[in-house]
């Protein structure tokens, strides 16, 4: 069962320096901003983030980033924060990258408690380098590794109070994987409802897997990243 | 875009019949979807949605993969990252249509990194590559400076070793047939010595090339 938290950095409170934390989201889109803003605010370094990009320069993860507060990253597209590559260029910052469908392949793994699987994707290019090649029914494959983490932070539409989540659109993209795959699972949500009142038809990540529960304080919306009223 | 681009997206919207399941990369790719009219080609964006259509009103959570403003068709699905790339990779995409960076005189394709620049971004152009049926390539035949982008070899590193299917840009189309290029068509206006003079892959003139094309 979920714990509901009013603020911030109470659901924050177990996230320590040194962690790896999975962050849910494509760029801006689904990613738990009221949480980012949070750890930018806390006092944590050298964290490992697991996410498909470092969101833009100076918004969302892209904050994190110029605070010096990410030792490591890995994702499929940090291209799309151009300050991303600056920090990597200075040694400021580690890059793991993998093909998009690899990394959220690794957390699906993780989340199910799989240690690694063999993919098509990858073999004979640069991303294949120091991987294990094996033929499998005479075609190629690369062994890659599960993912998981200490603590994922993700953005749903919805939950119950119980912990049950839905989704909105292509907000969904890494958070229900994310979800499965770390020690500790915080959801921001539009709104908290009472058990019963989203069909179980509909949920997507029962409650099993999800700890903290918070209302987003930070949205997106045309105009860019707004603080809601 | 330009009418040079828009031009070679209408092209390879004409390979396009459904029923069919299409992935449209950023760029020219893009374009395509705005020459379709037929209603069970389905297109598919890797970061979660099987039925993009236009956008109607903008929604910021509603998104292709180039984190463009898109609508949902009726009978759309929304799906995770991992069940979206289980589609790619297991062949379940008929179609994809991407752009590119170099195509080398085998059908291999450069697309993702560039030496000498950070290699910081790969997203799903690998997945894409492996496992498509059918993968079509939409480019401007030269760079800006006027070099051929379609190489005896790849001097980026490679997406994939598996070649594309198709190879379309604005001077000629291209069918890759056991790893060999083979010219099907030329552009408007477009002669076969043009071609030769801007190609550095070697390539093999078709029997049946068309050199006047429905347009």
């Amino acid at each position: 069962m979920a714990v509901i938290h009013e603020w911030v950095q109470d659901a924050l409170s177990d996230v320590k320096s040194g962690q790896t934390i999975m962050v849910g989201g494509f760029g801006l889109i689904g990613a738990p901003l009221t949480l980012i803003d949070g750890l930018t605010r806390k006092d944590v370094g050298g964290l490992t983030i697991v996410s498909n990009n470092l969101g833009e320069a100076g918004e969302g993860l892209g904050i994190l980033l110029r605070q010096q507060k990410i030792r490591k990253a890995i994702g499929s597209y940090f291209t799309s924060n151009r300050e991303v590559g600056e920090a990597f260029k200075q040694g400021e910052i580690d890059l793991q990258l993998l093909p998009q469908g690899t990394l959220a392949e690794a957390i699906r793994a993780g989340g199910a408690g799989i240690g690694g699987f063999y993919t098509k994707t990858g073999v004979g290019t640069e991303l294949a380098k120091g991987k294990e090649e094996r033929q499998i029914d005479g075609v190629p494959y690369l062994l890659e590794k599960a993912l998981r983490a200490d603590v994922a932070i993700i953005r749903a539409h919805k939950a119950d109070t119980l912990g049950n989540l839905i989704y909105y659109k292509t907000a969904r993209n890494f958070n229900p994987l994310m979800a499965t795959a770390a020690n500790l699972v915080i959801a921001e949500v539009d709104e908290i409802v009472a058990p019963g009142e989203l069909s179980p038809e509909e949920i997507v990540t029962p409650q099993l897997f999800v700890d903290r529960l918070l209302v987003a304080k930070k949205v997106l919306t045309k105009e860019g990243v707004v603080n809601r009223a | 875009m330009s009418i040079v681009h828009e031009m070679i997206a209408k092209r390879a919207a004409a390979e396009l019949q459904g029923p069919c399941v299409v992935n449209l990369g950023i760029g020219i790719p893009t374009l395509v979807a705005n020459y379709i009219e037929d209603d069970v080609v389905h297109f598919h964006t890797e970061n979660g949605l099987l039925g993009v259509t236009e956008v109607g009103e903008v929604d910021p959570n509603l998104v292709n993969a180039g984190k463009l403003p898109v609508g949902e068709k009726a009978g759309a699905a929304f799906f995770n990252s991992a069940e979206s790339f289980g589609m790619i990779r297991g062949g379940h995409v008929d179609v994809a249509i991407l752009g590119v960076l170099q195509v080398d005189e085998n059908g291999r394709i450069a697309n993702w990194a560039i030496p000498g620049r950070n290699i910081i971004g790969v997203g799903g152009a690998m997945d894409l590559l492996v496992g498509a049926k059918k993968v079509i390539v939409t480019t401007t035949h030269t760079t800006k400076d006027g070099k051929s982008k379609l190489l005896k070899e790849c001097t980026f590193p490679i997406t994939s070793t598996r070649s594309v299917d198709m190879v379309i840009t604005d001077l000629a189309v291209f069918d890759v047939v056991e790893e060999r290029l083979i010219l099907k068509e030329l552009m408007p206006e477009v002669t076969l010595e043009e071609v030769r003079r801007r190609t550095e892959a070697h390539f093999i003139v078709g029997g049946l090339l068309d050199e006047h094309p429905v347009t």
